[in-house]
């Protein structure tokens, strides 16, 4: 049980790492929706009892995850003409090499602090704090929209991730509105980055700079 | 199941505004809904309904307390909507009115919610609500200031989930059952994990504190209100943002009943005082008068953070200053939209001299500075004093002299702008754009009438008002 989880997690820490890597948005989208189906399908590995609102909730999150939200970046990706973040304000090696020491920085903080027993050798704790660190990194370090919401993708699959140590306690409804809230967002954005490249002809986020003081 | 109304009304009048095929009577839909809203929260203010402590949702002291300022505003903007929008024919108003009606049901929700994991679907349902509002204009500008509140107000959100559920894990670490419900969390007290405690309020105030606007967490506020058309500003300042101070009010309750309250006092009033200052400062450096708005928005989420950092008595206090933030606030915006739409612009190069163009706005644009800025007798002025007055009892002097001294620049830098527009000669290019707008009483009317409610409430407060603001400071600081 437990090896299967740190198995899961472990192939989604090396993903975000990937992730750090890579400046071709295809593979970016490409990375996030692997690693969100990876997530989606943990329930089934924690769950004693693969009940069908479990069964349920697990494929609306693959669903989801792996295919509605790749699909609308996708083709936000496709209606702007680009599918490479060649000019990030933190490059690429710089950004795998924090992204490294954030995980091993992660793994060691998550050995100090208190959790229970069961979760004491799983490495849900360190993955969700890598992956949010790692979110955070890809929000700053690009500059085009879609790598932004790839590591807004990221961030939340950390939290996700730390959810799950709540799975037998947050009701389904709460996770089930977070999802829903989640591909609005996604929706929303792609909405704004559609209008983005209709009037800025790029989506260059650091042309976003008439606003300031 | 009144208070369900409050929810289900607005959203059912939210799909319906969506599907309704005529452009000139859709924006009734708001009058309508803001009508009914008002009646329910009125009527449940006088006669509060039963609500068990223990549900996912209620009407509970909390709301009541609260609730009823976001009916009024609401009201007031519904008011105003209707002959803004006949103004913008231009732009269909299909997604502007569904939005703004979704907005209000998922407010009315966030504002009942007692599960923790509830508030926090909510919140972010407003945040991507009033997404299509922010960029009504679709100008490239106001498009960039969409961008930075979707990246920003996003990620402070996401943390802020993230915060919830550390702190579900501080009670499952504790012994509990890791249940998000205000009052287990409450309940469970001084068994909570500290360490898990104590990151999850780190995050929550990160998370929360963006939706606020306090700074260092303020920055995507100047450019989404100074963007915005002035209802939405009315909206998410009066509104929005007191969504997510009620949300922090309850957290700090659960780190009170687990004997944190030193903490959460001492990071509320840092994160106050920068804010106060942040904002002073940027007040005295700002050329534009919408910009002003929203750090004259960011002092006052200040002054509500200090106020709340100072228990009981501090927290009535606050709760009155966010009657009075929100009418005032509110209808400042309504009256700074009128006269940005005259001007042109709201930068001080181009907006100058309106007192002679647009003679009523300009009044209540005044009247409304003055208000903000705590003139007596207007209902800030009271609220403010009684925040001050608290906060030299509870011996923190120094803290007390910087607030005021930030007080003191902030009505600097908002008299030194808003003389600037108001006094002055208009240009021939400005004065020939006025003539496309004219001054009509149900553009007047909205900000009238909530500045008249701003005056009321500091001449006569209710004393149904006071006993709910009474009855919500127990909720948040006696044990359940």
């Amino acid at each position: 049980m437990t090896e299967a989880v740190n198995l899961c997690v472990g192939l989604a820490m090396g993903l975000n790492l990937v992730a750090l890597t890579t400046g071709r948005l295809p593979s970016l989208i490409r990375i996030v929706a692997v690693q969100g189906m990876l997530l989606g399908l943990m329930p089934l590995l924690l769950e004693h009892w693969a009940g069908p609102i479990v069964f349920l909730m697990v494929l609306g999150t693959v669903t989801i995850k792996g295919f509605v939200i790749p699909y609308l970046l996708r083709r936000a990706m496709r209606a702007a003409h680009i599918d490479r973040d060649l000019e990030p304000l933190i490059g690429y090696v710089p950004s795998l090499l924090i992204g490294a020491a954030g995980t091993v920085a992660a793994m060691a903080f998550a050995g100090r602090l208190p959790l229970l027993p069961e979760h004491r050798d799983t490495l849900l704790v360190p993955g969700a704090m890598a992956s949010v660190l790692t979110g955070l990194l890809l929000l700053i370090g690009r500059t085009k929209a879609i790598s932004q919401v790839c590591g807004y993708l990221v961030l939340e699959n950390g939290i996700y991730l730390f959810g799950l140590l709540l799975v037998h306690s947050v009701p389904l409804m709460v996770e089930a509105g977070i999802l829903l809230d989640l591909t609005a967002a996604i929706f929303v954005i792609g909405i704004i980055v559609d209008r983005i490249q209709r009037a800025f002809d790029s989506l260059d986020t650091r042309k976003l700079t008439t606003l300031r003081e | 199941m009144m208070e369900l109304g409050l929810i289900l009304v607005p959203s059912a009048a939210a799909l319906a505004a969506f599907l309704w095929p005529f452009e000139r009577s859709r924006p009734w839909f708001l009058i309508g809904v803001a009508l009914v809203h008002v009646a329910l929260s009125l009527t449940l203010l006088v006669a509060p309904p039963a609500a068990p402590l223990s549900e996912w949702i209620g009407f509970d002291p909390l709301a009541r307390a609260l609730l009823p300022t976001v009916s009024l505003l609401f009201l007031g903007c519904a008011l105003y909507g209707v002959p803004y929008l006949a103004l913008r024919r231009e732009r269909s108003n299909r997604a502007f009115v569904a939005s703004m009606l979704a907005a209000l049901g998922l407010m009315s929700a966030a504002h009942m919610a007692r599960h923790l994991g509830l508030l926090w679907v909510a919140t972010e349902a407003v945040t991507l609500a009033s997404v299509p509002m922010l960029h009504f204009n679709n100008s490239p500008r106001a498009l960039e200031a969409t961008w930075k509140y979707l990246l920003v107000g996003g990620t402070g959100v996401a943390l802020s989930l993230l915060g919830s559920f550390c702190l579900g894990y501080a009670s499952l670490y504790g012994g509990g059952s890791g249940d998000l419900r205000f009052i287990s969390l409450m309940a469970q007290g001084e068994d909570l994990s500290r360490p898990w405690l104590l990151i999850a309020w780190a995050l929550l105030l990160v998370g929360y504190g963006t939706k606020m606007g306090l700074a260092p967490m303020h920055t995507w506020k100047p450019d989404a209100y100074g963007e915005a058309p002035g209802i939405v500003g009315a909206l998410l300042a009066g509104g929005v943002t007191t969504v997510a101070f009620a949300a922090l009010l309850r957290v700090r309750a659960v780190l009170d009943a687990a004997g944190e309250a030193a903490v959460t006092s001492r990071t509320l009033l840092f994160l106050g005082l920068l804010s106060t200052l942040v904002a002073a400062l940027f007040l005295l450096a700002t050329r534009n008068f919408k910009r002003m708005l929203a750090y004259s928005s960011v002092e006052h989420m200040g002054i509500l953070a200090i106020a709340a950092s100072l228990g009981p008595a501090g927290v009535w206090a606050a709760l009155f200053h966010v009657w009075n933030n929100s009418l005032t606030k509110a209808s400042l915006f309504l009256s700074a939209g009128n006269v940005r739409r005259a001007a042109g612009a709201a930068t001080l190069d181009v907006a100058s001299g309106m007192s002679l163009v647009t003679p009523r706005s300009a009044a209540l644009f005044v009247t409304g500075v003055f208000a903000v800025t705590a003139l007596p007798p207007f209902g800030p002025f009271f609220s403010e004093l009684q925040i001050v007055r608290v906060l030299l009892e509870s011996g923190r002097g120094w803290s007390t002299a910087g607030l005021l001294a930030c007080l003191l620049l902030a009505f600097l830098g908002l008299t030194r702008i808003t003389f600037s527009v108001v006094y002055g000669r208009p240009s021939a290019a400005v004065r020939r754009h006025a003539q496309r707008f004219p001054e009509t009483p149900a553009l007047i009317g909205p900000p009238l009438l909530l500045l008249g409610a701003s005056l009321w409430l500091g001449l006569f407060t209710p004393s149904v008002l006071r006993s709910a603001w009474k009855e919500a400071v127990d909720l948040l600081f006696v044990l359940p």
